[in-house]
């Protein structure tokens, strides 16, 4: 049985994640900012069969608690054998209206936070002597596009930290995970035709449950074929990559 | 997030292609995402065929979101979930645990609140009855912000106008049901070929007793002699020793789907009659002893994604009608000729019987007697006027048709067919509607 950690439990991958955990038995903490979404996603769990879980809202913005969460979610769960980072916002970029203000309260969310409880996790793991980390990325983290690059670039800084460190911790057995899903449809939006490389977060949900389970470290594109995707928009020529 | 706009085809029979609005729902603790102006209609997986789904101009309530399992007891097989969970949702978690649906439509991607809302029939009416009969409680929402459980003994009047009620009362935010044991996943029993629809009722007869799940598929192009030829499937669930015996295992069937809508219907007088006939005369021997997985038994369209999308861009009509016991046999004979003589209609066209349970619901569709459904590709006037001779076969036989899958019966053939309407009319929300309300309901 595993015991696993949640920050954004909320997120439709994450959501999707946790229903494929919890139909083997496993524990959860859930950490969100919505406490009521929460109560219906234990709930949920417990009906699919988690052993058991516990929740906690907090704004995972606010950095100074994030180590003390880390502490809570492993005294709760007596260890913690995967830990999903997942919490983020996706900005409307209108890139005219971005300042240094929102900038920085954007990276906050999306970049600081998640950095600090990979890091702080780290430690964790390696006191502990096992774990894995999962980090959701972006193929967005990949290359700048004109259209999304505070988003796409605070990706980048998460992927190039989490691969970083998927080496580092390889030789004693800690694993990191970098998921970088394409465009994902989430549950919100599931009864709606999309185009062909739409996944859905249920879809991708179980591609990052598989490759957890099977103990894959590195990066995770979702689905594979995003993997060829992206090789092919890494050397595309700039003036092509300008019109994305 | 936002409402999505523009949905088109958001019925599963493509028919009427008018294009809607849809706000998705993200808790069932809100409030529901009223608008000024226009009326609203809870959406779940747009499985129903017609357009009782559909609110053109207005507002629909996706329900999809809503997936959220409540709580189920496995000693007692009592499940509480959203009403946006799917059957299919429900069948993966209590299936391993030795419990099915206590009734289950043809599909199983179709909500729940969806399922009640239609108050839907399965293989095995005349053992079990309609879904509703198995409904505990639910909770319903409705447009001035109250929240009412009902059960057969709490706002009862308003319990029964929700079974069936075409999601024109509220929201069915979450529901409770009782589900029926199940030691396989298999069902046991026999296919058996008739000539002509005296074989049919007579092995129906014979079979209803013993058997918990009957239905026919019927040889709409059959006539004279051979009018209403078929194959009987009757069964029971397996035990895990009959399993055993057997040897059964699942397999993971392949991925089948229609990936794009041909520019033409597929189901035409080219393929109808030699499909049929191959159908009729696969099975060699009168009788065969069958084992079947539950998703063969009661999903057969469902390993075959957007199987709606072979009947072309135009659409397909379903038509579902069920005629009284008394006169079943002449009234289905009287049906039959007149499809046949049509040469219009599909693949797979289903008959079977139904029990005496007392429905629950207020517009609930099945009364004791004879159900045939089938699909015709739409031709044009042709085929919608094929469609009104039936209803007038049926009409006159005191018989009525299922809404969850019209998109066209008159509004005089509905008004005279559900005496409970007046008794309805006044459960529904006031800021709700449907395509389907306004063109039969004559509001």
């Amino acid at each position: 049985m595993q015991r696993i950690v949640i920050f954004g439990a909320t997120s439709g991958i994450a959501e999707a994640t946790a229903r494929e955990f919890a139909k083997t038995g496993a524990s959860f903490f859930l950490v969100g900012r919505n406490g009521e979404a929460l109560g219906d996603i234990a709930a949920d769990l417990k009906t699919r069969g988690a052993a058991s879980v516990e929740i906690r809202s907090g704004d995972l913005s606010l950095l100074e608690t994030l180590p003390t969460l880390c502490q809570e979610a492993l005294s709760s769960l007596g260890g913690i054998d995967v830990a999903l980072i997942a919490h983020g916002t996706l900005p409307a970029q209108q890139t005219s209206t971005w300042n240094a203000r929102n900038t920085l309260a954007f990276l906050q969310e999306n970049l600081v936070s998640q950095a600090s409880l990979m890091v702080e996790l780290r430690l964790i793991m390696m006191a502990q002597g096992h774990g894995s980390i999962v980090i959701l990325s972006s193929v967005a983290g990949d290359r700048g596009r004109p259209s999304n690059y505070i988003y796409g670039s605070a990706k980048s800084y998460l992927s190039t930290l989490g691969e970083g460190m998927a080496l580092e911790l390889a030789p004693r057995g800690i694993k990191v995970l970098v998921v970088k899903p394409g465009f994902v449809d989430t549950k919100m939006t599931a009864a709606f035709k999309k185009g062909a490389l739409w996944a859905s977060a249920s879809d991708v949900g179980t591609l990052i449950f598989s490759a957890i389970r099977s103990g894959k470290s590195g990066v995770l594109y979702a689905p594979r074929f995003w993997q060829l995707i992206m090789l092919i928009i890494k050397f595309a020529p700039s003036f092509l990559v300008r019109r994305m | 997030m936002g409402a999505i706009p523009n949905l088109p085809r958001a019925s599963w029979g493509n028919y009427p292609a008018e294009p809607q609005e849809v706000e998705l729902l993200r808790s069932r603790h809100s409030l529901l995402p009223l608008r000024d102006g226009v009326s609203h209609l809870p959406y779940g997986q747009g499985r129903s065929y017609g357009d009782s789904c559909l609110n053109t101009g207005g507002l629909l309530l996706g329900t999809s979101a809503l997936d959220h399992f409540i709580a189920f007891d496995d000693t007692t097989g009592q499940l509480t979930c959203e009403g946006g969970v799917t059957l299919a949702a429900i069948v993966d978690l209590v299936l391993p645990r030795g419990w099915f649906l206590p009734v289950t439509p043809g599909t199983k991607f179709v909500s729940l609140g969806g399922a009640i809302a239609n108050d839907v029939h399965g293989k095995n009416h005349h053992s079990a009855g309609t879904l509703g009969a198995h409904v505990v409680s639910f909770e319903l929402l409705t447009s001035d912000g109250q929240r009412r459980n009902c059960s057969p003994s709490e706002n009862a009047g308003l319990f029964a106008a929700t079974i069936g009620g075409l999601g024109l009362t509220g929201l069915i935010t979450q529901a409770t049901i009782r589900l029926v044991p199940a030691s396989s996943s298999f069902l046991k029993g026999q296919s058996i070929k008739f000539g002509n629809l005296d074989g049919f009722f007579v092995l129906s007869e014979a079979s209803v007793p013993d058997y918990d799940y009957t239905v026919s598929w019927i040889d709409c192009l059959g006539s004279g002699a051979s009018l209403g030829r078929g194959t009987f499937m009757r069964a029971n669930i397996a035990s895990a020793d009959d399993v055993a015996t057997a040897g059964a295992k699942s397999r993971a069937g392949l991925p089948l789907g229609v990936p794009v809508m041909p520019p033409l219907s597929l189901v035409n007088q080219l393929t109808l009659r030699p499909f049929n006939w191959a159908y009729y005369n696969r099975q060699q021997a009168e009788q065969v002893d069958k084992f079947w997985h539950y998703t063969a038994f009661h999903y057969p369209l469902d390993a075959i994604s957007h199987w709606n999308r072979i009947y072309g861009p135009k659409g397909l009509l379903q038509y579902q009608c069920v005629v009284p016991r008394a006169d079943q046999l002449e009234v289905s004979r009287a049906l039959f000729a007149e499809i046949a003589k049509s040469g219009q209609g599909s693949f797979l066209v289903v008959f079977k019987t139904f029990g005496p349970h007392i429905s629950p619901g207020l517009l609930s569709f099945p009364m004791e007697g004879a159900t045939l459904a089938l699909d015709f590709p739409i031709r044009g006037a042709s085929t919608f006027a094929l469609l009104d001779r039936l209803d007038a076969i049926v009409s006159e036989a005191g018989g009525r048709i299922y809404a969850a899958k019209d998109a066209r019966m008159a509004s005089g053939a509905f008004l005279r067919a559900y005496p409970r309407l007046e008794e309805f009319r006044k459960f529904i929300d006031p800021r709700f509607s449907s395509n389907f309300e306004r063109r039969v309901m004559g509001k």
